[in-house]
Formats: structure tokens, C-alpha cells, sequence
């Protein structure tokens, strides 16, 4: 198991790195999440190779890579739900472990059972039950709270729906309000944009949008290379391993899609047409 | 049956299908989150593993003390739970098989133990398997002054825990049953949960051993839980159902286990069977009735969404029909549309009546003609298919011949809504592809 405060940071690091600076690179204290020299390995095969991220504060960050690039592990990985071979998170400075307030995730939709027998506000309230704290029911006040986020992606009216009894677009509207209730300031999310109607994509870039408004971080695991540059002022290009991460404008170009998909560019259509709209901008 | 039922006795059968109930419900409560969590077998192995835990209990103290035998249980229960997490991952097998592994050995070192045990304890394997319900009464105790059964007492206690613990825990119980992950990353330790769940299912095994025995255990621990899922969507309703078909089981299964029997001429047979018998029966009525996900709600919805269907193909022709009639002689003969739709005699007298009894065609001196409300729904459906073709030419490669077939069946679920929406794709056509009138759109009168 990982320990976020030792200093050591494995073999790799503790070579290259002169005795004079023995913690490696210092984590930028404001960095929403910073993640340093992180490998994952799932039956000893890796999933993640040594992974250095700093995410810039108040931005939207878009996650780009094939199928198998290790993107949902990023996300699994820094919040502690797989177990890391090595690497340290920080969270706005602090250990994830300590900080774990400021983080609300947005686990992909097939992660539950929609027969679940509860209702779209009872998942949503799932969302306070750290503030409500052990043992303690879900409160009036926290309903109220959960009713105002699902009113937020527009589908208040559907709170006393049972979860199946939801589109697919609205159950993803459900995760996305149970992450806004938590009022965190860094939102880590697994392909909301998955299988979604067009309606509730838009409601979902708006809440993106209003999330930067107001100071917050979101990183987004996103598949369609289209609507990339739209929707995200920041990204972060992977198969494995980061293979950059920058200022949309400047990293995502062909030149770093293609070290991203290798061979499998020329078969996605839709990313022929994403290189082609970034020729034609520069 | 009612002479059967003349022997019976209110202290001793009064407490046989007490303790029944007791012993159901303990078990049914635990049971609603092993059948959420889709552990339900999970059940079924740790109550069958606890076995080697309360043999040793039994072989180091010599007596049948609960403590001891409680403690033993919960460490096996708990064991059980961590041998199937570690084979799954070092056999990287699935958790099944896994789970098969560990609980017949357990099992059967159990049987082994309790065997070489009962020669000089005082320790039945029979009673262990199959529950001794018939003779709790006789084992008493005293508590405050009244004579109770030693087993209901027990029972009292770990029901009152169990209660205790889904009431304290219900949220945390939701969470890392519904979405673990999330759990955690609330700092809901999902994994506590489940060994603390996994503790209380070992200890109301072992408490229920002298009532229903470990074979029957998931009998009430799974089915009544699994039974009250089909009737509800609502977790604390399912709960609650969950208790009331457990205690229903109880009475249903000791009642019958002294009247059925009678019935067919043979002698009484055991409580402990008869109650899974009454909860199995119970299940199958509630995969029959229940509301959403019952076979006959949705063989009731599936009936009448299939009427709707004909009755509107049967609205559709006579409005056909009206559009190629020439003059006055707008009416149709009823046997007439059994040869142009295929349809059966007593089928088409069934869709009519019920399309005269809605009021959307009349009868005219033994023909059938469109009223006006059923002229507007007809003229909508046939607007509707007429779009849909046009609109499938356009946009898919179906041949001209093949197109009137899929918007026979899309018309069926085309909305307003969606109608404004083919009628926006194919630029507001006034012809269809076969060159008839696309009737324009009518608000229809209610």
C-alpha cells in the first residue's frame, strides 16, 4: 500500500534524484491534484508507468487516450479506490487521505445497479452522507440540498423516480447532481458524456462551465475527440503513461495524437476528422 | 384440516412458530443486503461454514454455552468472508467457485468435528442440520419472572442487534451496498461494513440453527428478502416486506406442517421445511403479482398494449377505406375488414366492440363508420405513418416496396412530439412516397 507521506519514491526517483533535493520534485501547493511518479500495476502487468501531473487551478481538463489507456485508473488510483505500486497524490497540498473532502467523483454509470430499490434524490443525498457523518440519518436540510441539485441538471421533477425508471441521460444527470451537492472544489469524472442525448450533454458542459465560474477544477475523462478543444481549456494526452499535458491550444496537436493512439488514429474515423480540424487551425 | 388443527396447543405451538417468527425475521433483515448486494450465496456459505467454528467451541469448553459459540461462529463467519476475498485473488476465479471451495471445506471439517464431538458432548449433527423447531418449547429458561423458550430468547436478542444495526447503520449499510466506491470516497469504510454485515449473518445462523437448522438457514436469510424485492422499488418498504413475509413463512409453514399433512392422510411433518416450502410459495406469488416486475403485470401490459395496437391498425383501415370510397358510401361492413387485415372473426369483433365502447367508430344499421373523434385519431396515425415512410426513403436505403412495414410498427409509438420532429426532417411533405395525402396534423378532441 501506498503511504502519501514518505519521501521516498521509489527506486527510479531516489537515482535520479542528488542528495540535495531528496523529495523529488516539490508538489505545487495549489495544484488541485498533483500526482508524482505514479505507476499502477494490475497482475503485475502495468497499467499506469510513472505518471507526474500538476493540474493548473480553476480550469477544465479533458482526459484523452485509447481504450486501455489507463484513464478511469488515473482517476481510481489517485483517490485511493486501486492500490498503487508507487507515486504520491496531493490534493490542493495535502494528502489525498486528508483533503478527501474537496473531491467529488463521477464514477462511469455502468459502476451501479440502476435496479437498486432507491430514488434519484436518495442517490443524490448519497452525496452529503460525509457531512451528515456516521450514523446519523439524512435530515430535511440535506433532501432540500439534494432537491436544489438534481433542480441544477434539470430534472427535479424526476427525484421521486426510482433509478431505473430513468433515460440513461438522466441517470447520468443524477451522478453528476449527487457530485455537486458534495461542493467540493475538484471533480474528477469518468466519461459523463458517455452515451448521453444531446440535451444532456449541453446541460453538462453549462455545469462545467459554471463549476470554472466559480474557482473549481474538473477533470474529465472524454472520448470524442471533436468536441475536445470546445469543451476544455486544458488536457491531458495518455496511453499508460502521460504523453503530455499542456494548454489545449499547445498540446493538442496531431503530432501528440498520434504518439497518443499510435497505429489506431487511422482507424478511428472521428479522430482523422479531430487531426484534420487541428491542421486547418494552425 | 380443521380436526388437525383442534390438537393445537397455545403454549407449545403458540412458541414452535414464535420462535419461528423470531428466527425468520433476524434472518430476513440481514438478508435484504446479502440479496442487494447480490451475495445471496454468500449467506448460504457462511452459514453453513460457522459449522467447525462452533464444533471447536463445543470440543474447548465442553458445554453449549452461546457464548463461546457465538464468539467461535463470528470468527468462521468472518473467515469465511476473507478465504473467499484471498482465493478469488490468488486463484484469480471468480467468486462462486471461490466461494464453493471455501465452505464445503469449512463444511465438511464441521461435520467431521461435530460427529467425533457428539460422542461425548451432548451435541446432535441431526439437530444442527435440520433444526429441532418442535422441541424449543421444552428447553426453558426463566426471564423476569415468565418461562420462555431458551431458543426464543436467544433469538430475541440477535434480532433486537440485527435491528439495532440496520437502524444505526442504514445509510452506511445504502451506500456500500448501492455504490462502494463512492463509499470510500466518503470515508465509508465499505469494507468494514461488509465484515461487520458478514458477522451478524454468522451469529444469526448459529442462533438459528435449533429453529430451522444451517441446511434451511438461507431459506429465510434470501427468500422472503428476494420475494419483497419483486413488490416494491423502495428500500425501507422492501425491508419492511421483507419482515412480514419472514413472519408470514413462520405461521403459514408450522400451521401447515400440522394440518396439510392431515390432509393427505399422513402424519404431521416438520415446521423448519414447511417454512421454506411457505416462503418458496410466497416468492413464486410475488414473482406472479408483483406490481412492476411481476409476470402478470407485464403480461396485463403486454395484452393491452397489443390491443391498443390492433385497435388503431383497425381506426388506420377505416380511414383507408374513407379515402377510397367514392360518394356517401363511407360506412364499411365489419366482415369485410377480416379479409383486409387478416384478421380473425371473434379478434375483430373483440377490437370493434371495444373501439365502439371508446366511442371512436359507430355502428350504422350493421356497418361501422369513424366518429369524429375517431376520424382525428385515425387521420393522426395515418399522418404518422405517411411521414415515417417518406421520412425512411430519405434517410435509410429500405426500397420503396419495404418502408410501408417499419412505419406500420413506428407509427404506433410516434408522439406529437416526435411527428413534428419527422414532419421538420422531411421539410413538411404533403404527398407520401406512394403519392397519397399526407393528412395535415389535427389537435384531437378528448
Amino acid at each position: 500500500m501506498s503511504n502519501p507521506t514518505a519521501l521516498q519514491n521509489g527506486p527510479r526517483q531516489s537515482a535520479v534524484s542528488p542528495a540535495h533535493h531528496p523529495a523529488g520534485k516539490e508538489h505545487s501547493p495549489d495544484a488541485p491534484l498533483s500526482i508524482h511518479d505514479m505507476t499502477v500495476a494490475y497482475h503485475r502487468k502495468p497499467v499506469l508507468w510513472d505518471v507526474d501531473l500538476d493540474l493548473p487551478e480553476r480550469s477544465l481538463i479533458g482526459v484523452i487516450g485509447p481504450n486501455g489507456a489507463g484513464k478511469s485508473t488515473l482517476i481510481k488510483a489517485a483517490m485511493d479506490l486501486v492500490p498503487k505500486a508507487s507515486g504520491r497524490v496531493r490534493v490542493y497540498g495535502l494528502p489525498y487521505r486528508k483533503n478527501r473532502k474537496r473531491v467529488a467523483y463521477v464514477p462511469q454509470r455502468e459502476s451501479v445497479d440502476w435496479d437498486f430499490p432507491v430514488t434519484a434524490l436518495d442517490v443524490v443525498a448519497m452525496g452529503r452522507y460525509r457531512r451528515i457523518g456516521w450514523c446519523v440519518p439524512v435530515t430535511k436540510k440535506h433532501r432540500e440540498a439534494a432537491r436544489e441539485a438534481l433542480d441544477r441538471v434539470g430534472i427535479a421533477d424526476l427525484a421521486d423516480r426510482q433509478i431505473s425508471q430513468l433515460s440513461g441521460g438522466q441517470q447520468q444527470r443524477t451522478f453528476l447532481a449527487r457530485a455537486l451537492v458534495q461542493d467540493a472544489d475538484l471533480y474528477l469524472m469518468d466519461e459523463p458524456f458517455a452515451a448521453v442525448d444531446a440535451a444532456t450533454e449541453k446541460a453538462i458542459v453549462k455545469i462545467l462551465k459554471d463549476l470554472k465560474a466559480d474557482g473549481k477544477t474538473a477533470l474529465v475523462i472524454h472520448h470524442d475527440l471533436q468536441s475536445v478543444e470546445d469543451y476544455f481549456d486544458y488536457v491531458v494526452l495518455m496511453n499508460m503513461r502521460i504523453i503530455a499535458h499542456g494548454p489545449t491550444s499547445a498540446v493538442f496537436t496531431e503530432d501528440n495524437l498520434r504518439k497518443t493512439y499510435g497505429g489506431k488514429l487511422t482507424l478511428l474515423a472521428d479522430a482523422a476528422e479531430a487531426m484534420r480540424r487541428v491542421q486547418a487551425r494552425s | 384440516m380443521i380436526e388437525s388443527l383442534q390438537s393445537w396447543d397455545w403454549y407449545l405451538d403458540g412458541w414452535i412458530v414464535g420462535v419461528g417468527i423470531l428466527c425468520a425475521t433476524a434472518c430476513a433483515l440481514l438478508g435484504n443486503f446479502l440479496v442487494l448486494r447480490k451475495m445471496s450465496m454468500m449467506g448460504d456459505a457462511i452459514s453453513h461454514a460457522v459449522l467447525p467454528g462452533l464444533a471447536v467451541a463445543f470440543l474447548l469448553t465442553e458445554s453449549r454455552t452461546s457464548v463461546p459459540m457465538f464468539l467461535g461462529a463470528a470468527i468462521v463467519g468472518v473467515l469465511t468472508a476473507l478465504f473467499t476475498e484471498w482465493i478469488r485473488g490468488f486463484g484469480k476465479v471468480d467468486e462462486g467457485a471461490s466461494m464453493g471451495v471455501v465452505f464445503t471445506t469449512l463444511f465438511a471439517i464441521g461435520l467431521v468435528l461435530i460427529v467425533r464431538a457428539a460422542d461425548y458432548v451432548d451435541l446432535d449433527p441431526g439437530c444442527v442440520l435440520y433444526g429441532a423447531m418442535e422441541f424449543t418449547p421444552l428447553d426453558t429458561v426463566e426471564v423476569a419472572g415468565f418461562v420462555v423458550p431458551r431458543v426464543a430468547v436467544t433469538l430475541g436478542v440477535v434480532l433486537l442487534v440485527n435491528i439495532a444495526f440496520v437502524a444505526i447503520f442504514y445509510k452506511e449499510l445504502k451506500i456500500s451496498s448501492f455504490d462502494p466506491e463512492l463509499a470510500t470516497t466518503m470515508g465509508i469504510n465499505a469494507g468494514l461494513m461488509h465484515y461487520l454485515l458478514m458477522t451478524l449473518v454468522a451469529v444469526t445462523a448459529v442462533a438459528s440453527f435449533e429453529a430451522v437448522g444451517n441446511i434451511l438457514v438461507v431459506a429465510v436469510l434470501i427468500v422472503p428478502p428476494a420475494a419483497a424485492y419483486m413488490l416494491t422499488d423502495r428500500l425501507s418498504i422492501m425491508i419492511a416486506l421483507s419482515l412480514v413475509i419472514a413472519a408470514v413463512s413462520a405461521l403459514l409453514g408450522h400451521v401447515s406442517a400440522i394440518a396439510g399433512p392431515a390432509l393427505f392422510g399422513y402424519g404431521s411433518v416438520g415446521t423448519a421445511g414447511m417454512i421454506a416450502v411457505a416462503a418458496g410459495f410466497l416468492f413464486v406469488l410475488a414473482v406472479l403479482l408483483g406490481p412492476r416486475h411481476g409476470v402478470i403485470s407485464k403480461l396485463v401490459h403486454h395484452v393491452s398494449l397489443s390491443m391498443r395496437i390492433a385497435a388503431e391498425d383497425v381506426l388506420a383501415m377505416l380511414y383507408r377505406i374513407e379515402e377510397l370510397a367514392v360518394g356517401e358510401q363511407r360506412s364499411v361492413v365489419p366482415a369485410h375488414l377480416d379479409a383486409a387485415m387478416q384478421l380473425a372473426t371473434p379478434r375483430r369483433r373483440l377490437l370493434v366492440g371495444h373501439l365502439v365502447h371508446r366511442g371512436l367508430v359507430d355502428r350504422e344499421g350493421g356497418r361501422l363508420i369513424l366518429t369524429d373523434r375517431g376520424r382525428d385519431r385515425a387521420r393522426n396515425l395515418v399522418r404518422s405513418h405517411r411521414l415515417w415512410e417518406t421520412y425512411l426513403l430519405r434517410y435509410t436505403r429500405l426500397r420503396p416496396d419495404h418502408v410501408h412495414f417499419s412505419a406500420e410498427r413506428l407509427e404506433h409509438s410516434t408522439d406529437h412530439e416526435l411527428q413534428a420532429a419527422l414532419n421538420a426532417h422531411t421539410d413538411s411533405p404533403h404527398i407520401d412516397p406512394h403519392g397519397r395525402p399526407i393528412p395535415p396534423r389535427i389537435s384531437e378532441r378528448d
